[in-house]
């Protein structure tokens, strides 16, 4: 990057770190960060949304639609996510397969599973086995936001539900005293006040959902953990310019500090968020407002 | 073809190295899955047992630190929890392996700490501290003013005031929390082999088989859901201990007042 790199093992210390920091490979490691920055913005609002219907479908007043809202909810329970994750990435990829694989070729006889392999015709690959490297990058990615948009889709679901419970009763029964239909009172009454109960679990999700980033390495993505893992192996000189011992530690401690700072920025934000949305609702959080303000 | 029975008592124990030595390589039957996946669980169950038996106790330590009025007990304790519940458990354990991995190039003494038997359990048990000492500190602050006032009147002070009134109080107050931290440190123990420490002699958890078999069959609609079943069964079990726990902390008060143990899934880390 510098002009004084072309020999690092001339430098010194200082130099020799800002010619290391900035090799090309470095650049790519800088850019799985943003990676994660941008799974977080494409997968937080779609679990918001995952989350919205199935908290909405929980409530629903048909019974088989609001034991799947439930049932929904349930099925993150009792489960490691990290099994969730391992398992939708084959899952998906292999419905996705199964349907393409039903429209495309509907004359193939072969079976689909046979034995430890799953075939379909070539034309149904997702994606194609001729296509560009980066639609296959693309590509998981794409199920990547999936896997963590109905991991947490459930999470969120949870939540929105219970905000929902909590707006008081008395609100609705006027709603319905002022002749509104079922979907009115929802949308007039009951969405725009459920989020100030519901915020303190969306911002623990927040929290959690950018604790549970590193877990897009499991799902075969080049992000932060992969970069870290190959930038901090031991270089010997036959193989890089720049040489060193195992560095893996500094990079992982590097990746820490990362999170905590990012996790610290969030609290401080949501907190900010918390007393806006607190102001003048009749909460006890609202309520402790009104007293400092008079006090 | 081999008997379920035979490969029960094959493969039971294999996830710590008894039994037979070779992992089933092809043709795999359900009998084959369930016994592999379940005999993982020993080290599931292995590691979420000693960190909260050992992480309790910190937890409790951590928690009266924080709540203390000198800084210089409350700012470490504050540190520390917020290091440890602000960071992925993930990285933690990465970070962690590999610190272990460079002490043990300098000294041949911390060479178990590579391994997951001792390693994982020290990442976990500073963790699970982490997460249940903020659940504690959560409690000691809701604790009843007119319970702390009834101990001074008794002119209990020091150690008979936290063990006689403080203590017991804020473990009925915590538990329910604490039930749930317990049931997501098991959730989070199948994290140990997909972090960066080794399943030598290929000898994992209930996550590795389960990953295992998923990988070799191509098949993931199997081995996941037995693994959801072995870990719903232990959650149950969890809650069911806990739940005879909670009774005993509650069994003075009138019963229509205790506090039922409710699963909340909101933690991951």
């Amino acid at each position: 990057m510098f002009s004084y790199c072309a020999d690092p093992s001339t430098l010194d210390t200082f130099r020799w770190l800002t010619c290391y920091l900035t090799t090309g490979v470095h650049m790519s490691f800088y850019k799985s960060f943003l990676l994660v920055l941008a799974l977080l913005a494409v997968t937080a609002p779609v679990a918001l949304s995952f989350g919205f219907l199935g908290a909405m479908s929980a409530r629903s007043p048909m019974k088989p639609v609001s034991w799947l809202g439930k049932g929904y909810i349930a099925i993150v329970r009792g489960v490691p996510d990290i099994a969730f994750f391992l398992f939708f990435v084959i899952a998906l990829d292999q419905s996705f397969e199964l349907i393409k694989h039903n429209i495309v070729c509907p004359d193939w006889t072969d079976p689909i599973r046979q034995g430890n392999d799953f075939l379909v015709c070539p034309q149904a690959k997702v994606p194609l086995g001729t296509s560009p490297e980066y639609v296959h990058q693309l590509y998981g990615f794409l199920l990547a936001v999936i896997t963590f948009a109905i991991v947490f889709g459930a999470f969120a679901a949870n939540v929105l539900y219970g905000g929902m419970q909590a707006v008081p009763r008395a609100q609705l029964e006027t709603a319905e005293a002022y002749g509104m239909t079922r979907r009115q009172t929802f949308w007039r009454v009951l969405v725009p006040q459920m989020w100030v109960y519901a915020l303190p679990g969306l911002s623990n999700l927040w929290m959690v959902l950018i604790k549970a980033t590193p877990l897009l390495f499991l799902l075969g993505i080049e992000d932060i953990v992969y970069w870290a893992r190959e930038l901090g192996g031991t270089k010997t000189s036959k193989f890089s310019a720049y040489p060193h011992p195992d560095w893996r530690m500094w990079y992982f401690l590097f990746l820490l500090i990362f999170y905590l700072s990012f996790t610290k920025v969030s609290e401080v934000v949501l907190e900010r968020v918390m007393r806006r949305l607190n102001k003048g609702q009749a909460t006890s959080g609202g309520e402790a407002m009104r007293k400092e303000a008079s006090a | 073809m081999k008997t379920c029975a035979q490969t029960v008592s094959d493969y039971a124990f294999r996830a710590i190295g008894y039994g037979e030595r070779l992992l089933p390589r092809s043709d795999f039957t359900i009998c084959e899955q369930f016994t592999l996946i379940g005999s993982g669980m020993i080290w599931n169950i292995y590691f979420g047992v000693i960190a909260l038996c050992t992480g309790f106790f910190f937890a409790v330590a951590l928690a009266v630190g924080k709540s203390s009025e000198r800084w210089i007990y409350r700012r470490p304790s504050e540190l520390f929890i917020f290091l440890f519940r602000g960071s992925p458990l993930f990285i933690q354990f990465f970070f962690a392996y590999f610190f272990f991995l460079s002490l043990k190039k300098n000294y041949a003494f911390f060479d178990p700490l590579t391994a997951a038997w001792l390693g994982a359990v020290i990442v976990l048990f500073l963790n699970t501290a982490a997460y249940s000492a903020e659940i504690f500190y959560g409690a000691l602050r809701s604790i009843p003013k007119g319970d702390t006032e009834a101990a001074d009147a008794y002119g209990l002070t020091g150690w008979s005031r936290f063990r006689r009134i403080i203590f017991p109080t804020m473990m009925r107050l915590a538990w329910p929390a604490y039930t749930n931290e317990a049931i997501f440190l098991f959730h989070a123990t199948a994290l140990v082999f997909f972090s960066a420490f080794p399943a030598r002699g290929q000898k994992g958890d209930a996550l590795y088989y389960a990953s295992y078999f998923a990988d070799k069959t191509f098949n993931p609609f199997v081995p996941y859901p037995i693994l959801a079943f072995y870990f719903i069964l232990l959650t149950l079990v969890v809650i069911g201990i806990f739940g005879v726990v909670n009774r005993q902390l509650n069994r003075h008060l009138p019963q229509a007042a205790v506090p039922k143990l409710r699963v909340r899934p909101n933690l991951i880390r």
